[in-house]
Formats: structure tokens, sequence, C-alpha cells
């Protein structure tokens, strides 16, 4: 178990710290995922999930430690289109004008020339990503009239059309249908299969012990980190969320 | 007496265009309103309103300095557009004070920094051309600067302009694909910057962020596509412009003035009328009917 080959591991995070002018966000965090699996990042608001999953995209900097995608930087990861980025409804412009099809063919971009032309294999690519997750009907459906559930299901199609091997949800399963909620939990398993790795955060205590191999609890810094069944333990969830008592996060224990 | 030509559209339309001046002041104008509502799109979508008010506002002095020392005043104004930002940006980190303020902070305090240089150095400088504008009486070597500048900032735009969308949308997805987010903010502050600089020659410095968000905001009420919306942005701000000019001409009215009243109107009626986003949604009346 205890390698320092990198090639193991997908996601390999080590001591990383993260702060914006001085303000620390997150430190000493560690983090390895394997292929195939999938954990679940749970924390309050403001305990540094963002700011995780913005260090393992790049798109922050981190002060200090180490970040190892597939054993390389997570420079050339970008390069490599290795890890996709699946935003919180709220985190996206609703009315931006753009359609369905137009949000998952920027999956691709990375791939694509300078001017971004779709080439034959791109638009096959968009076309079964959307078929994927059921949006067939709705290639040229503005953004701004999907529903909440439609609109993430988009997003989950421009991850899946960029043929990224990570993919990191941030709260993928908040203000969503029960059919979008279905078809996430089906993707997620045949994701697993595919030997994909997936990061998610969520508040949902219940999908963590649903669909989560492994977990891990921040607060500023890891609070807990393994299996699923050994770490989501109520005291370490109540020290993630600063003492406030697991039966009111989860209603009375049954 | 020239009311008599209204007699025929005719020549209302052909009596300015045997002006030399006037055939000048049309196409320049046509150009410098293409490129700002191409610009017009992207910074209305990345919510720049603000930024272009202050960056249109900062190139004054630039302008002034680059007049007194005989230099194209679109370097001058360039310099201190694009520092008005890297200044904007570097007040924002280092102090507490909200993002807003320091924008208003700092292009009135260039502004103000323009006007004085004005009255100070001994020159030809028109201060009401740099304010207001003056598309009739254009000189030679400002067309060139203006044809150099405004094909400058359309090809880049073009070449990047799906870039720039995504960039605009979701800079975290962009970045994460290895696309260089960096860069594209740069140039999306640079061709703000170019832009002012040509339409401030049009409209003048106070009114030219009209030209930069006015056709932007009217497009985004009539279109869902990305592409119609720069192609509307790019057809409002040249008819506006022309629309401009012949009234400004025929009832003797500021031109800078007339041009962007011309843009407001437009707005006022896409804010009213849009089939979709419009107040009296006219796709639904219409549905109605059939």
């Amino acid at each position: 178990m205890d390698t320092t080959n990198y090639q193991n591991f997908r996601i390999d995070a080590e001591n990383i710290c993260v702060d914006y002018n001085g303000k620390v966000a997150l430190y000493d965090a560690n983090l390895r995922l394997k292929p195939g699996q999938i954990c679940g990042l749970v924390g309050m608001n403001g305990a540094g999930k963002t700011t995780f999953f913005n260090a393992l995209t790049g798109f922050v900097n981190i002060s200090k430690g180490k970040i190892r995608i597939n054993g390389e930087s997570v420079r050339s990861a970008q390069k490599d289109q290795t890890i996709a980025y699946v935003p919180q409804n709220e985190g996206i412009d609703s009315q931006f004008p753009v359609n369905v099809w137009d949000v998952v063919m920027m999956g691709r971009y990375g791939s694509m020339n300078i001017f971004r032309c779709p080439r034959e294999s791109d638009i096959q690519a968009v076309k079964d990503a959307i078929e994927r997750v059921d949006l067939t009907d709705h290639l040229s459906t503005p953004i701004g009239n999907l529903s909440g559930g439609q609109r993430k299901r988009t997003f989950l199609a421009r991850a899946i059309a960029q043929r990224a091997s990570i993919l990191l949800l941030d709260e993928p399963f908040s203000g969503v249908d029960i059919r979008t909620e279905k078809l996430i939990s089906e993707l997620f398993i045949q994701f697993k299969n595919e030997g994909k790795t997936i990061l998610l955060s969520t508040h949902d205590m219940i999908h963590v012990r649903e669909f989560c191999d492994l977990v891990l609890l921040i607060n500023k810094t890891v609070v807990a980190y393994g299996e699923t069944s050994e770490v989501f333990t109520p005291e370490n969830i109540t020290t993630t969320f600063g003492g406030i008592s697991p039966d009111f996060l989860f209603g009375p224990e049954s | 007496m020239e009311l008599c030509s209204f007699l025929t559209l005719d020549s209302f339309i052909t009596d300015p265009l045997t002006h030399d001046f006037m055939r000048k002041a049309l196409l320049m104008s046509s150009l410098v309103a293409a490129v700002c509502g191409f610009l017009s799109s992207y910074l209305t979508l990345k919510g720049w309103a603000l930024m272009g008010d202050a960056v249109s506002h900062s190139v004054m002095p630039g302008v002034v300095v680059a007049y007194a020392l005989g230099l194209p005043f679109s370097l001058g104004a360039f310099i201190f557009g694009v520092g008005s930002v890297a200044l904007i940006g570097f007040i924002k980190q280092k102090s507490r004070v909200k993002e807003d303020t320091v924008i208003g902070l700092v292009f009135t305090g260039f502004f103000a920094l323009g006007i004085v240089l004005v009255s100070k150095i001994k020159s030809n400088i028109d201060l009401h051309s740099i304010l207001f504008g003056s598309p009739l009486g254009i000189s030679l070597s400002d067309v060139k600067q203006t044809i150099f500048i405004s094909l400058l900032v359309v090809i880049l735009l073009s070449i990047f302009r799906k870039d720039l969308m995504l960039y605009c949308f979701d800079p975290r997805h962009a970045k994460t694909v290895g696309i260089n987010v960096f860069f594209l903010h740069y140039l999306l502050l640079t061709c703000l910057s170019l832009a002012a600089v040509v339409g401030l020659q049009s409209v003048g410095i106070i009114l030219v962020v009209a030209m930069l968000i006015t056709p932007g905001a009217t497009a985004y009420l009539l279109t869902d596509k990305f592409d119609n919306m720069t192609i509307i942005s790019v057809l409002s701000a040249i008819i506006s412009s022309l629309m401009g000019i012949y009234i400004s001409f025929w009832f003797d009215l500021e031109t800078g003035g007339s041009i962007v009243l011309a843009q407001t109107f437009i707005f006022l009626f896409a804010f009213l009328f849009a089939p979709r986003y419009g107040i009296f949604k006219l796709k639904k009346f219409f549905a109605g009917y059939k």
C-alpha cells in the first residue's frame, strides 16, 4: 500500500497549502487516489473544499507542498486534458448565450487547434457525451432554459466529452431532480468501471455512504481520511463541522 | 432652407455624401463602431462595463502626453489604459478598499491628470474634440492609425473569439484544459484599451464607454446564441453610428452625442420589444394571433 511509486496514483497531493494574500485557506492537506476510486470531500462552507479543487486544477497556486497528477505536474495534466471540473450550478452564469451543444463542445477545446474548429472526432465525442446524459432532445436549448438537473447533466457531458480520467465535481447532487440524481449515480458506476477517478464535494451525508469508497473530511486541513466505513464516524463528522452533533446533521440515528 | 431636402428620402441620404468630410466621417465611424461592437459582446458578458468606463477615461493623460511629444496618440492611450488596470489590480490587492471604489478612484484620478495636463502643456490639443469626439474633423494620419488599430483588434478578436467566449463563461474550465487564461485576460484588456482609443475619435472620451457596452447589451436582449450576439452587436453599432451622423448633419447637433443617443434608442427598442426578453414579449404576442 505505502509505495513511493507515483504512477500508481491518479491524484497525489502532499502537504499542500494555499493562501490568498496571506489568509490561509488550506494547509498540510494530503490526498492519494487510485484509478476507479470515488472519494467524497466533506466539510463546512469555507472549509477549503473549493480551494482544494482549485489547487488540483491549477486554478490557484499552492504555496507549499506537491501535487502529482498521474505522476506528473498539474501543468502537464492541464495540457493532457486529464482533469475535468464540473462546477456547481450557482458557479456559472446561466444567462450566458450558449446552448447545450456549445457547452459540451467546450470540453474539446483543449485538444483542438488555435481556432477551435471542431473535427469529425470532436463532433462525435460531443454527440456521444450528450447521449450518455440523455440530453439529445435538447442539443440547441440555451442553458438558461434548462432545469437545474439538465444543466448539471450538460456540464457532466462536457467532462465526458473531454475524456478526462479524473473528475472533480462540486456539489453534484445539489438542486437536481430525482431523474438526474439516478442518472448521475448510474454514470458514477460506469466511470468507476472505466477506471476514472472521482472526487466530489457534497453536503449530503447519505450520498457519501452510498457512492464514496473513500472520504476526506476537511476543515482547513485534513480532519480524517480513509475508507468511508472506517472514517465516516459521528465523532469525525462532529470534529469536521466544528462541534455540531451528527444527530443534527443526519436527523436522529435510526 | 435645408429642410426642403427632407421632401425626398433619397436626398436625405445622398446629400451629405457629396461632402468629402461626411463620407470620411461615415466610413470611419462605421469602422470604429464595428470594432467597439465586436468587443462589446465580450465586455457585457464578462461584466466589465465599469472596467470599460475606467479604461476609456484613463487614456486621457496618455493622449495628451503623446500629442505633446509628437508620438502616435494611440501609443500613449494604450500605455495609460493598461497602466490604469494594473494600478487598480495593485491597489485592490494591497488594501481593504472594495473593487468598485478602487476603479472609480483610479480612473477619475487619471482623467483629472489629463485635464490638468491639457491646461498646462502648450500645444494645439483641442480639449473639446478629445472629450466629445470629432468624427467630422478627423485628420489623415488619424485615419491611418484608426484603420491600423481597428484591423489589429478585429484580427485578434477573430482568432481568439472562442477562447475569449470560454474565458468569459467559465475561466476555471479554460484553465483546467490548459488554455492560457492569463494571456486571455490581458488580451481582452489590450483590445479594450485599443478600442477605447479609436472610439474616442467618434464620440469622445466621456461617451466612448457607451460604444463599448450598449451594442452588446442590446444584442444580449435579442439572442441566445453567442455568434448571433456578436453579429447583432456589430450591426446595431454601425447602424447607430450612421444614424447619429446623419441626424447630427441635418439638425446641426453634436455628432458624438447623436451617435450614442441613437444607440440608446436602439437599446430601448430592444428592451421594450425583444421577442423573448423584451417587456412586451412580441413573440408571445404574435403566437397568440396564430
